[in-house]
Order: structure tokens, then C-alpha cells, then sequence
């Protein structure tokens, strides 16, 4: 009888979380071995959303590929584009108009902000708070519509080109952009009312899913999952590509690397991008949206990296060219894979709870894991 | 005959004798009885449709939505178009599930929930059943509803729902303590358990202002755990959607689902008439000491409007606890049960007690 008892003692539970989960974000399959409520070990499997893009990428031009890279990280799909356009520039040797980098800093920054926005929609809802969803959402809204006004998309617009950018900004934008920042630093004061400062928030994600500086190291987890842990891991700061060498921001850094450091530090960025397009937008110089450019690009032999800070974390683009106008090999290192590959560090030992809490605040994009 | 809206008892009584007059009592016990079940029924579908249609109004403007505004006039009519589409949904087999207690599960949640509203007084004189135990039977009959909430997990034959049944089970059995107890207090101060005595005590002073400190007190935790005992708001651990997908009704489709669904906003009505009546003087009309004109006023309004409002205030307040706070997790959930509402309980208790045994209560 008491062989039975151990024996039963020591069965796991063993549950599939996803594909189609509400909190999974997307298809991605966690399998979880559960003691009770504890979960003892995760198992991400990921593939069901690949899509080849690699693969796709070697028979596309490099003005093609640009497309591709808006389906990787959708939410980030601007600062994936620049990665791209900006490998190709480097390679070529092109300068682009200053115009150019000005617009294309704020525009990332947008970008960034509206990422967060619905990271913090997507979180709170994870925690149970389904308000936060929609409040969110209405405030991505007004980005959003700066980007449909000024290039034509939404969700995924592939504005820039290598070289400059697709077409000029819209005359509103700059008031646009201009009064969005005006509404969103009243606003924000409001998203810590409703969840930041909230009890059950904090009891819920102080102390929950630590990840410890050399984990984030080792593992490679950028952007605010790293920087949640005192990595700091900036590539705007330590490689600065576009015009951040100019603009004055801090790099924000939080040492507890719980669920509630990586929390602070995508509200803080919120604050930094806001004050990184205040710097610019009354200073964009007139001048040419695009340099000039062959109509067929061909990247001379060799291989080239470059790498950007999209919300999520680093994003970096190897490309191995043999001097065709396609790319012999393309890579994408996408930030969320690295992020996802912590999830068996700090989860178990946690709660079933505390593991949707922990996806939250590494806000992972499942087609960027895949690709 | 007169209906008289402000005592419904001479109205009552004329069924009565009227009835009596006609046929054998074994008879007129029969059909009282068929009278009230169907009344009582019409009532819980009418609520338990427009409890629905409330909260999704009601978070739609806390998220700013509009939330239904299509069918009828505000979306009136939206329910009873979701009720109607719930009715012709196929109801799917589930392999392997238990199939008596999967289909008996729905039926005992909602009949749980049906049988307490026999003991609330809606109104003087308006009342299917007047126990002189009433409280207890309303908690006694309540805390049956976590009954079909187990077995629905147990024979859906899925891990999530079997997960959120466990924490159900854990959830309600521990909070059944505090709401208990929080009444207790009361019944203290009331002297009585009968739910028409506790109404009448109030007459002169709600209890939540006679009761001084430990009243307010008791209020407070009745809020918390009669919200923690109906599965709602910040407790809704049992369903936790971005958790366990649906908990416990995962497996359940068309009207069995719809069951659980209107159990659930009757829990709620319940525990808030409770709240109503035992805190805040159920039908009576609010009463100053001295202030004449202004009593006469208050009298004035019908006791079944005094009722109903005061339900929705409660109500009100549980959905707004719904729609702002995050979910709690499973040990802070026992936590605060265990280690912080009920020892203030017992506290609790014993101070009304000593205040109710000196006489400093109003």
C-alpha cells in the first residue's frame, strides 16, 4: 500500500498548454509536469507557425526581403525593417538623407511604444484584469492611426526601404505625433493607477519567475526581459545605429529580474521613447526621403550582421552574399527565442499561476520564435 | 381584495382563503406550491437574463465600449437572443466523460441557487418560505452549489477542468467559514435568525448603523467572501480563463453551459439580497432618528423598490471588483481566508457580542 502511495506521489501531471491557449500568445505548446498546482518542469515545442522565412528569403530580392521581416515580430514590424535596410546600407556603403534618420528614430520609437502598449494590454489580461485590454488598445489606436495616415498599413506596413524610406511622411504627422505625445504622458499616470499600483499585481509578480544576471547572460535574454535583470544589453546604446548617439535617454535597468522588475522596465521605456520623439520632432530637416539607389541591389561577397533593438530584445540579420541580387544564406536572430529558452530556468517550483504571469512579462511573439 | 404594494401579506392571504374556499386543502398546499415555483421561476429567468445584460453594459462602459446595443432598443433583447441560440446549440458527447454526473452537474448548480431565493423576503408579506432558521438554510443550501461545481470537473474527463474543480472545492469550502461567520455576527445583534425577524429589526436603523465598528466590519467581509463563494470577480480561480481556459464548463456546451453561466450571476443575486437584507434592512426604507418628513418620504417608495435597489448596489459593487482587479493566485487566495479574514471574524464575533451584551448598540 505504501509502494502505491509513493508511486502515486511521484506521477506527474503532465497538461498541454497550447497551441490554442488564451495565455500562450499565439500557437506555441508549452507541456507542463504539474505536482498539484506546481509546475515542475516546461517543455516548449515550437513550430507551428514556421514558416520558412529563412528559406524564402534566399529566392527575394533585398527590397523583398523587407516584407518578410515585418511578419517575423509583427508587433515590431518598423524596427525589423530597419535591420534589413540598414545591413544593406552598411554593405553598400550608402549614406542616407538625414531626414531619413530622423524619421526613421521616431517612427521606431512609435513603434516601441505601441509594442508596449499592447505588451501591457496582453499582461494585465493574463493576470485576470481584462480592463487593462482595452485601455491599452484604445491608446495603440492613436498610433496606429499615425502610421496608416503616414504609410498606408497598420499592423505591417514595410515603409522603409533600403536606402530611405518608402514615401514621405504625411504633412500631419508631426501634430499628430506631437499631440499623441501630449495625450499619452496624461494617460500613463492612469495604466499605474489601474495595474502598477494594484495589491494583488504586485503579490503576484514580486519575487515571481527570478531570473538571475548570469542566466540572462547565459541565455541570451535581451531587451526588457535582460535589462529586467540588470543586463545591460541596449543595442540603441551600445551599437547606435540611426540617430541614437544624438538623443539624450537613459537605458533603463531594474536588479531584481522578477515579473515585476521586467514590468517597470517597459513602463519606464514607455517614458524614454515618448522623450526620445519629443527631442526630434520639431527638428526633422527638409531634405530627400530616400537616397539614391540602384533600381537591383547586389550586396558584394561576404557576410555582414547587423543588429537593432527591437521591443522585445535584440534583433540581428546575418546575411551571406555571393554577390547576387539574392542572399546566398539570411539568418534572423530573433529576440523572443532567446527570451523563450529561460522559461525552464525560472519557472518551476512556481505556480501554474505565476507561469502565465512569468509569459506575460517575456512578452514572446510566437511567429518571431518560429519564423 | 386590495393589493396593497406597501404589505402584500392581506394579498396573499386572500389566494389563501380564496383557494381554500374552492377545494381540499391537500389541493390548495399543491397549487400554492405550483403558483409560487412558477412565480419564482419567471422571476429567476427574468433576473438571471437582465443580471447578464447589466454586467456586460456595465463593463462595457468601465472598458470603453459600448458593450450590446443592437438588438432591441440598448441591446435589451440581447440575452434572450444569446439564450436562444444557447437553446439550439448542439450539446456535444464528450468521449470517456462520466455521462450521469456530466449531465446531472448543471442541474445541480442551478437548483442550489433556486432554492435559496425561497427564503429572501422580497417584500413585507412577499416571501415563498419564512424559516425561523433561515439564515442558516440559505447558507446550507448555497454552499450545495459547490457540489455540481466537483463533479462537473471531475466527470468532464479534461485536466484543466479537473484543476479548476479542485481549486473550487478549496476555494468555496474555505470561504463558506467566512460568510458563515460574518452573518453570525449579525444574527448576534439581530437576536434572531428568521430572515422576516432580522427584516423587521430594522425598521429604526439599518443594522450596518446600528451595529457600530463590528458591523461595518462584518459588511466588508461578507462583500469578500460571498464574491470569493460565487466565483467571481478577483476570485475567479476556478475559471480563470487565461489559466485553465474555462476551469470546471470547458467540456460544457449549449444550455448546459448556459446554466452555469446563469448559476453564477444567481449566486450572485443571491449573496447580494443577502448583503441587502442582513446589512442594509432588506425592504424597509431608509430611517433617521427625528428627521419625520424626510421618513415619510423614504416610506413612501415601494419596499420591493427599496429591495431591488439596494440588491443592485451590491450587485454593482461585486461587478466592479470584477472588472478592476487582477486575479489572485491559489495560496494567496487561501491566504487571506485563512490567515487574515477569519481570525478578524472571530474577533469579530466576539466583539459584537460583547457590544450587543452591554447594550452599546443604537
Amino acid at each position: 500500500m505504501t509502494d502505491l502511495i509513493q508511486e502515486i506521489e511521484q506521477q506527474e501531471y503532465i497538461i498541454n498548454m497550447g497551441p490554442q491557449h488564451p495565455s500562450t500568445h499565439g500557437v506555441l505548446r508549452l507541456v507542463l509536469s504539474l505536482k498539484g498546482e506546481i509546475v515542475k518542469n516546461v517543455e516548449p515545442h515550437c513550430g507551428y507557425i514556421h514558416r520558412g522565412i529563412e528559406k524564402m528569403c534566399e529566392k527575394l530580392t533585398y527590397q523583398q526581403i523587407i516584407h518578410l521581416t515585418d511578419r517575423l515580430d509583427y508587433l515590431s514590424a518598423h524596427i525589423n525593417n530597419a535591420a534589413v535596410c540598414l545591413l544593406v546600407e552598411k554593405a553598400l556603403g550608402i549614406e542616407v538623407p538625414e531626414r531619413v534618420k530622423y524619421i526613421r528614430t521616431i517612427i521606431d520609437e512609435l513603434t516601441r511604444i505601441a509594442s508596449h502598449q499592447l505588451w501591457w494590454c496582453s499582461f494585465g489580461m493574463d493576470l485576470g484584469g481584462l480592463t487593462c485590454f482595452f485601455y491599452g488598445l484604445r491608446d495603440r489606436e492613436h498610433i496606429l492611426d499615425i502610421f496608416e495616415e503616414t504609410t498606408g498599413g497598420r499592423l505591417i506596413q514595410s515603409y522603409y526601404t533600403p536606402g530611405g524610406l518608402m514615401k514621405d511622411i504625411h504633412p500631419n504627422f508631426q501634430k499628430r505625433v506631437k499631440d499623441f505625445i501630449k495625450y499619452f504622458r496624461k494617460i500613463l499616470p492612469e495604466y499605474d493607477q489601474l495595474l502598477t499600483g494594484n495589491v494583488i499585481m504586485q503579490a503576484r509578480s514580486k519575487g515571481i519567475g527570478k531570473l538571475s544576471l548570469e542566466d540572462a547572460i547565459s541565455f541570451g535574454a535581451t531587451g526588457p526581459s535582460g535589462r529586467g535583470s540588470g543586463f545591460a544589453c541596449d543595442v540603441r546604446k551600445l551599437h547606435p545605429y540611426h540617430l541614437y548617439d544624438k538623443v539624450n535617454f537613459k537605458e533603463i535597468l531594474y536588479q531584481e529580474g522578477d515579473t515585476f522588475a521586467r514590468y517597470k522596465v517597459r513602463m519606464d521605456e514607455m517614458w524614454e521613447s515618448m522623450s526620445i520623439i519629443e527631442q526630434l520632432i520639431d527638428n526633422i530637416p527638409e531634405g530627400d526621403f530616400t537616397a539614391k539607389m540602384k533600381p537591383i541591389i547586389k550586396l558584394p561577397e561576404g557576410e555582414y550582421y547587423q543588429r537593432v533593438e527591437a521591443a522585445r530584445g535584440e534583433f540581428g540579420v546575418y546575411i551571406l552574399s555571393k554577390g547576387d541580387k539574392y542572399p546566398y544564406r539570411v539568418k534572423f536572430r530573433s529576440p523572443n527565442f532567446s527570451n523563450l529558452s529561460i522559461l525552464n530556468t525560472i519557472v518551476p517550483g512556481q505556480k501554474i499561476a505565476d507561469l502565465v504571469a512569468i509569459g506575460g512579462s517575456l512578452d514572446y511573439v510566437i511567429p518571431d520564435i518560429d519564423r | 381584495m386590495d393589493l396593497n404594494i406597501y404589505d402584500f401579506t392581506s394579498f396573499t392571504k386572500w389566494i389563501d382563503t380564496s383557494l381554500h374556499e374552492m377545494m381540499s386543502p391537500f389541493w390548495v398546499t399543491a397549487c400554492e406550491m405550483t403558483i409560487i415555483g412558477v412565480a419564482i421561476l419567471a422571476f429567476y429567468a427574468v433576473v438571471g437574463l437582465y443580471l447578464v445584460y447589466a454586467e456586460r453594459k456595465i463593463c462595457g462602459f468601465m472598458q470603453n465600449r459600448v458593450g450590446p446595443n443592437r438588438v432591441g432598443p440598448f441591446g435589451f433583447f440581447q440575452t434572450i437572443a444569446d439564450l436562444i441560440k444557447l437553446l439550439i446549440k448542439e450539446l456535444v458527447i464528450i468521449k470517456n466523460a462520466d455521462k450521469f454526473l456530466f449531465n446531472i452537474a448543471p442541474f445541480i448548480i442551478i437548483i442550489t441557487s433556486f432554492l435559496a431565493i425561497a427564503a429572501i423576503p422580497f417584500a413585507k408579506g412577499l416571501h415563498a418560505m419564512d424559516f425561523n432558521i433561515g439564515v442558516l438554510y440559505v447558507m446550507a443550501v448555497s454552499s450545495m452549489g459547490v457540489i455540481g461545481i466537483l463533479l462537473a470537473g471531475w466527470s468532464s474527463n479534461n485536466k484543466y477542468s479537473l484543476i479548476g474543480a479542485m481549486r473550487s472545492g478549496a476555494q468555496i469550502v474555505s470561504y463558506e467559514l467566512s460568510v458563515g461567520l460574518s452573518l453570525i455576527t449579525m444574527v448576534i445583534l439581530a437576536g434572531s435568525m428568521q430572515l422576516s425577524a432580522i427584516v423587521d429589526g430594522q425598521a429604526h436603523g439599518w443594522f450596518i448603523f446600528k451595529g457600530h465598528i463590528p458591523a461595518f466590519i462584518a459588511f466588508i467581509i461578507f462583500i469578500i467572501a460571498g464574491t470569493a463563494e460565487t466565483n467571481r470577480g478577483p476570485f475567479d480561480l476556478a475559471e480563470a480563463e487565461s489559466e485553465l481556459t474555462a476551469g470546471f464548463h470547458t467540456e460544457y456546451s449549449g444550455i448546459k453551459f448556459a446554466f452555469f453561466f446563469l448559476a453564477e450571476y444567481m449566486n450572485m443575486f443571491i449573496i447580494a439580497s443577502i448583503a441587502a437584507t442582513v446589512f442594509w434592512g432588506g425592504w424597509q426604507p431608509l430611517w433617521i432618528s427625528g428627521w419625520d418628513s424626510f421618513n415619510h418620504v423614504m416610506a413612501w417608495i415601494p419596499p420591493f423598490i427599496w429591495y431591488i435597489s439596494k440588491t443592485a448596489v451590491v450587485i454593482f459593487i461585486m461587478m466592479w471588483f470584477k472588472w478592476t482587479f487582477p486575479r489572485l493566485r491559489i495560496d494567496q487566495l487561501l491566504t487571506l481566508e485563512w490567515k487574515y479574514l477569519l481570525p478578524i471574524n472571530l474577533f469579530n464575533v466576539l466583539l459584537m457580542a460583547f457590544i450587543v451584551l452591554k447594550g452599546w448598540h443604537f
